[in-house]
């Protein structure tokens, strides 16, 4: 099992950002946000296709920011929505929310160890 | 070599988007970005970035349809979009390389793999754009090429046209593009009612070839209309040729000096293929064979100009051609040949026709019409002196007018001089100065042409015009011609002009003595009324040229006048 983040990925995204760091965990955090609700309304609709997409994009997202798991859970949503088994959906968007929650807390300690609070 | 480019990144991902350009700025490069496709299509016309990274799932416009857009936009020029995509799936693969996708890059993203993509596609595009640099740059060098040589084209037919290429006895082919695969062709009316025609054809192509044709026939030109001997013309032109051309290049050349009223016909070829006089009477056909180095390739000291005289009769036709007609090859890489060309002129019934079936033959073997080889016929048609009038009187152009009109001048011609000097041309241009007669300026020629050659031949060098009363006796006179004036030590040809004028009228007397012993004028006049042979022609027409013809009892001295009264 992948672990909720992987640090060499923050090294690296530290390395790259510099100073710009926080703000890209925030925007990151911001932005997951809406790609959970996008998510969460392509489940309700039972529309597959958009299901899909968006489990993709946030997948994508998630490798970037070495959220490893978050990223692995995406995946397999990405996965069922294209064998359209939608009826695996609802408990994996269960497990995707919660897995963003641990996320969201070591995220903002990492944000915090660098600048304080935004 | 990597280089800052600037880089347009599309992607509706805040966090991806803002990691992206971080990393690409980072690596050296200016970047601008966009949230979706439309925007992305919007910033591209406007920015016009050299490279962009596009993500595949994007709103409003996704990266499959902006790619297309700016793809279109881009037109000839290479703008590679690399997609930013983790699809995993052929299908949506397939959709990015149709859509115009060069590469793609999977997230998560790793900086090394990126910038070695992106340095990999510049290189791409600085390909794709030298490609295209120099595409533009050999079609323009091509226009360019192709508008001098139309410039140069127009400004040499007019100097190859001041002749007399459209006669009606003169039939050639040569194609519009004759001149670049250095074929030339000149003809012009000479003094004295004769002809010159010069087929050339220059080693090599192109513009070298062109240029050489050029002072080749401007010296032709003007040296003709102002009365040179063929002889001259021929060196003059050797020696210019050799002074400008580079080693490699030359001109093979048949020189044509025809006169058709003194019946001789003189023939120098210098590297081209045989031509042939055919006769009218019996159809007899006498090669015109090379017997000289081209032009251009000897030194003047060492070039022999030497010609060739054969009787010619009106009804013989003149054949020339260039060797790509007998180089020529059809589509099974068989040469035309000497023996197809001889074939056809054994098969000829009609002369009239000759040209004409050379031209079929040539088409039959060839299935086209080939663009590289030169033909030309001269024909001996017309009655003596009923050519065109020559274009002496343009000549010089501009010149100022001599007044008053009295004086007098003499050339004594001695030995050495009248070996190798030919003092008519020089007369010719004090001929030209007398504005009234202008107009007659080829009759006195003819006739101080005639007078001169009956001095030096009767006179100095005392040979019998009566042995040139068939062909073999014609060359053998011309030979005896050349050996006593080889030989000769004493003697002399001097010719008096005096210009006398009153108000409108006046006259020019020239007065032709030489050394000799004096002939019985009256009694050669007789006999030349009813001689037959070759050439007999002289005496006679100097009286019915001429307004005043006389002389001194002893003969040797001849006097004749042309007279001038007003408005000339």
């Amino acid at each position: 099992m992948a672990e909720h983040l992987d640090t060499s990925v923050l090294v690296t995204l530290q390395e790259v950002m510099e100073a710009e760091y926080p703000v890209l965990l925030d925007t990151f955090l911001v932005d997951s946000e809406e790609r959970l609700r996008l998510l969460q309304a392509a489940c309700r609709s039972g529309e597959a296709e958009s299901l899909r997409q968006a489990a993709h994009s946030f997948k994508g997202s998630c490798s970037n920011m070495g959220a490893a798991l978050l990223a692995e859970l995406c995946r397999e949503m990405e996965e069922s929505a294209r064998r359209d088994q939608l009826d695996e959906a609802p408990a994996l968007i269960e497990r995707i929310e919660r897995e963003f929650a641990i996320v969201r807390i070591l995220y903002r300690a990492e944000r915090q160890r660098w600048g304080g609070p935004g | 070599m990597p280089r800052r480019l600037s880089i347009l990144i599309a992607e509706d991902g805040a966090a991806d988007r803002m990691l992206l350009a971080a990393i690409v700025r980072r690596q050296g490069h200016h970047v601008v970005t966009a949230a979706n496709g439309a925007e992305a299509v919007e910033l591209f016309e406007r920015e016009r970035p050299q490279l962009v990274l596009m993500d595949a799932l994007m709103p409003v416009m996704d990266g499959f349809e902006a790619a297309q857009q700016i793809k279109q936009l881009a037109g000839n020029e290479l703008v590679p979009i690399i997609f930013l995509t983790s699809l995993t799936e052929n299908e949506a693969l397939v959709r990015c390389l149709e859509a115009g996708g060069d590469d793609f890059i999977a997230k998560p993203y790793n900086p090394i793999i990126l910038e070695a993509k992106i340095q990999a596609m510049h290189r791409l595009r600085r390909l794709q754009a030298t490609v295209l640099e120099q595409r533009d740059l050999i079609g323009r060098r091509n226009q360019q090429l192709l508008d001098e040589q139309r410039a140069a084209k127009a400004i040499f037919d007019k100097v190859a046209h001041a002749g007399c290429l459209n006669a009606p006895n003169i039939r050639y082919r040569q194609s519009p593009r004759a001149l670049f695969n250095g074929d030339l062709l000149l003809a012009a009316q000479a003094p004295a009612g004769r002809m010159f025609v010069l087929l050339g054809d220059f080693t090599g192509h192109g513009l070298p070839a062109a240029i050489g044709a050029m002072p080749l026939a401007e010296t032709f030109y003007g040296m003709t209309a102002k009365g040179y001997s063929s002889n001259q013309i021929l060196r003059d032109i050797n020696a210019k040729l050799k002074l400008i051309l580079p080693v490699e290049m030359f001109c093979c050349a048949t020189f044509l000096d025809i006169n058709l009223e003194q019946g001789i016909l003189r023939v120098w070829n210098g590297g081209l293929p045989d031509g042939y006089l055919i006769k009218a009477v019996d159809g007899a056909r006498l090669p015109l064979r090379s017997r000289h180095l081209p032009l251009g390739v000897r030194e003047a000291t060492s070039f022999d100009d030497t010609f060739e005289t054969l009787p010619l009769a009106p009804g013989d036709r003149l054949l020339l051609l260039s060797d790509g007609l007998l180089e020529s090859c059809n589509a099974d890489d068989q040469l035309f040949g000497e023996q197809r060309l001889l074939a056809v002129l054994e098969s000829n019934s009609d002369p009239a026709t000759l040209f004409d079936d050379i031209q079929e033959a040539l088409h039959d073997f060839h299935g086209q019409i080939l663009d590289d080889l030169s033909l030309v016929e001269v024909s001996m048609i017309g009655e003596p002196g009923a050519v065109a009038p020559h274009p002496l009187h343009v000549y010089p152009l501009g010149s100022r007018e001599l007044r008053p009109r009295d004086w007098s001048t003499c050339f004594e011609l001695r030995p050495g001089s009248l070996r190798s000097a030919d003092p008519l041309p020089m007369a010719m241009q004090l001929l030209l100065q007398i504005s009234p007669l202008r107009y007659r300026v080829g009759t006195i020629f003819t006739v101080l042409t005639e007078l001169y050659a009956n001095a030096v031949e009767h006179g100095v060098l005392l040979l019998d015009s009566s042995i040139k009363s068939d062909a073999e006796g014609f060359a053998s006179y011309y030979r005896e011609r050349q050996r006593r004036l080889d030989a000769l030590d004493e003697g002399f040809v001097s010719i008096e002009f005096t210009v006398r004028s009153e108000g409108a009228k006046g006259y020019l007397r020239i007065a032709v003595r030489d050394s000799g012993p004096g002939f019985d004028v009256q009694r050669a006049l007789n006999q030349q009324y009813c001689s037959e042979y070759l050439g007999g022609r002289g005496l006679r027409m100097i009286r019915q040229l001429s307004e005043r013809f006389y002389w001194q009892p002893d003969g040797k001295v001849l006097n004749v006048e042309f007279h001038w009264s007003g408005h000339a």
